[in-house]
């Protein structure tokens, strides 16, 4: 009886489905980093001075600090020479209308409703292929509303103010090695900016892909929601599938005011390499969210199933009093992928609340790392913490480690952290296939049931994504009744 | 036609040998006990019935309903209605109880081209079962025997056995474990599954259970092989004077 074994088996034969390249004309920056590339970026996109100052700020700073290394995930020396820091489609679209055929066919393939005929949907979507914005949707509506969505671009021509006001201020140009070297590259991304009291009425969405060969993508995302606002945003990626590795160093960060709420999801389905660990893409991001104002509420949620490594800690400052934030995460690690994330929660303000909910699953020889820090400053009295850190285990090559930092220095706060490791056993298979379930589907069961906290914070239409893109990554093909 | 049919089964776990030749006749409508010391193969054959991994059948045939088990996947053989009902049920945290098992029961009804049952249809069916079994309501919303009591755990063996409606349930050492008064619920359970169209393989060391599920037929199996078969009779005198006076028999020259 060999069934047990083929599943396990099966798992590791994964495809990945949004592999393919498209044939797009496209415009590069010569590879390489200098001053004279940060410039170029800056000039074709016709930035003010005091943005190109910034990044050439950040390009300095850069330029004198290392990569880190602390980071539980193996790879080799990322050639920052070999990189081609922007690339453009040729043809600018002035409007949707315009949007080049062939790149509206490639979202189209990867079922992104670009158009506004799919305003059923509810999703607003800007997408971002390599370097540039391509077009933004349902921008009428939101205008209605006083709700700026837009490109970053384009937000630094319109809002000016709002964009230098806020830039930076949650993660600085020098914040760290990668956020540096974004800060000075930054291409593309999105802007939003919800006024006071305003509800935005839909959910907001980024769609990022990387299509060139030998490209970084460096998008930067800034969310503000003001006074008594509330914004949802969604983050989904995606890239072709190519022998080499591609880097990928992302800065988003979030503010909200006095009771001001920003929600920010992420499906990352960045190419995680073949089963032998050929390719993939390096994801080094920093997210971070500032909840300034009081009660104000700043939640992360990320299913990770993509790329072949990744370094990611979307994390909360909660320095308003009352203020709260969130952290939940499906994190999945198949064939040699690594993963090391986690978040860190800041406690400044008075009553600062805190929630962490992290699970891991391991299959194959992936490695995933957990790690939080909580630190609850002098002051922030009252302060609360709950940290849940799951991991699961699919065969005996994979690997979940747990590092949960703890920092405390005001006697009134009150923490608490529960983790557990569990495996996936083939007496539970085997106790399914006796009642009449297949392996498949009874480690579908066992992992959705694992995820089930993760995936409640999902907005609807992404829960149903979200357990699709699991299954795939785990080639768990086969569904549950 | 008889419903179960082995025939000089041999059987090995990893490396050992453990079944030598087992040969037994199972019809519908029938309970058969298999007793035996510790070590003579009782749950062994249990779980070759079911298809367990590792569990390697070696030589010899078992006939189900006129169709080769060997050959079908633990899956397919519980789609056909063979139930084992675990010595050590299994803990599945994050996976409901009832969840689990409208899964299980789709599933075999899916393969018998039978229509799936929806949450209604599926609640109706097991509220009544509970009941049977003295379970509260409560416990299918738990996570599948996770953090269950021992008894809990076999009562709920007994619970997907009545939901799920097997043809031929094999009962591995569901006494063990067991209080008087768990004993008793859960021989209830099984005894009103009892029925022309079903039959019950019960496995077990001691002789108690009997009193309680009362078998057609008792086996002796020793050293992978069944010394001696009887009625009911047999099994007091079991329990009278042990095993070892049909070991001698288990030896041939």
């Amino acid at each position: 009886m060999s069934t047990q074994k083929e599943a396990l088996q099966e798992l590791t034969t994964a495809e990945y489905k949004a592999g393919f390249v498209s044939d797009i004309e496209m415009e590069f920056a010569p590879k390489g980093l200098s001053e004279d590339i940060v410039r170029f970026i800056s000039k074709k996109k016709e930035e003010p001075d005091w943005l190109l100052e910034w990044r050439l700020k950040a390009y300095r700073a850069w330029l004198l600090m290392t990569e880190p290394k602390w980071a539980n995930i193996h790879y080799g020396p990322i050639d920052y020479q070999g990189i081609h820091y922007y690339a453009a489609p040729k043809n600018r679209p002035k409007s949707l209308a315009e949007v080049d055929p062939a790149i509206m066919a490639m979202y189209d393939k990867l079922g992104i409703p670009l158009q506004e005929r799919e305003a059923l949907l509810g999703v607003a979507v800007d997408a971002v292929l390599d370097s540039v914005s391509v077009g933004t949707t349902f921008k009428k509506k939101l205008d209605d509303l006083g709700i700026y969505f837009s490109s970053f671009s384009e937000a630094v021509h319109e809002h000016p103010d709002l964009v230098k006001k806020w830039l930076g201020t949650v993660v600085p140009y020098n914040d760290n090695f990668f956020a540096a070297l974004n800060s000075a590259v930054f291409s593309d991304g999105s802007f939003a900016y919800v006024p006071p009291g305003v509800r935005c009425p839909m959910e907001l969405s980024t769609y990022f892909r990387i299509n060139a060969a030998n490209t970084g993508q460096f998008e930067r995302t800034l969310i503000v929601a003001d006074k008594g606002a509330y914004v949802s945003y969604l983050e989904g990626c995606t890239a072709p599938m190519r022998d080499e590795h591609q880097l990928h160093a992302a800065v988003v960060e979030l503010i909200a005011l006095d009771d001001g709420e920003v929600k920010y999801s992420t499906i990352q389905n960045w190419y995680p390499g073949d089963k032998q660990g050929k390719g993939g893409i390096y994801n080094f991001v920093t997210k971070r969210g500032k909840a300034l104002g009081r009660n104000s509420k700043i939640s992360w949620t990320q299913v990770e199933t993509g790329s072949a490594i990744t370094w990611k800690y979307p994390s909360c400052i909660l320095q308003g009093d009352n203020s709260v934030g969130e952290f939940y995460s499906v994190a999945v690690c198949n064939n040699y992928q690594q993963a090391d994330t986690g978040t860190k929660m800041t406690h400044i303000g008075k009553n600062t609340k805190s929630t962490i909910i992290s699970k891991g699953i391991s299959s194959g020889f992936g490695q995933n790392t957990y790690r939080g820090q909580v630190k609850v400053l002098k002051g922030a009295t009252n302060a609360r913490n709950y940290s849940q850190c799951d991991s699961l285990l699919i065969g005996d090559k994979c690997g979940a480690h747990t590092f949960p930092y703890i920092e405390v220095n005001e006697p009134t706060a009150q923490l608490e952290h529960e983790a557990t490791t569990s495996k996936i056993g083939d007496d539970q298979l085997f106790y399914a296939q006796q009642r009449g379930i297949t392996p498949e589907d009874a480690t579908n069961m066992i992992v959705n049931g694992f995820c089930k906290k993760v995936f409640l914070n999902l907005p609807m239409e992404f829960a149903v994504e979200a357990q699709k893109l699991i299954q795939v990554s785990l080639a768990l093909e086969g569904t549950v009744g | 036609m008889a419903l179960l049919e082995v025939r000089d089964l041999r059987a090995k776990v990893g490396d050992k040998e453990i079944l030598k030749g087992v040969n037994l006749t199972v019809n519908a409508g029938e309970v058969h006990a298999i007793m035996g010391p510790n070590g003579s193969g009782k749950s062994t054959f249990a779980n070759v019935i079911a298809g367990r991994p590792n569990y390697e059948a070696t030589g010899g045939t078992v006939t189900y309903e006129g169709k080769d088990l060997l050959a079908m996947k633990p899956e397919n053989r519980a789609r056909e209605g063979v139930f084992m009902a675990f010595q050590y049920p299994v803990e599945i945290p994050g996976v409901g109880n009832a969840y689990f098992l409208k899964s299980a029961l789709n599933a075999i009804r899916r393969y018998r081209g039978q229509p799936e049952l929806d949450a209604m249809e599926f609640m109706e069916l097991v509220s009544d079962k509970t009941k049977l079994l003295g379970l509260d309501e409560s416990f299918l919303g738990r996570s599948l025997n996770d953090g269950f009591s021992g008894g809990e755990k076999k009562r709920n063996e007994i619970f997907q056995m009545a939901v799920l409606e097997p043809r031929l349930a094999v009962l591995d050492e569901t006494d063990s474990g067991l209080d008087i008064d768990a004993l008793r619920v859960v021989a209830n359970g099984v005894n009103t599954m009892r029925g022309k169209e079903r039959a019950i393989l019960v496995v077990t060391h001691y002789q108690r259970i009997l009193n309680y599920i009362v078998p057609d037929f008792v086996h002796v199996l020793v050293d992978g092989r069944i010394v001696k078969s009887g009625g009911q009779e047999l099994a007091h005198e079991l329990e009278k004077r042990g095993y070892a006076w049909v070991e001698p028999a288990a030896s041939p020259a």
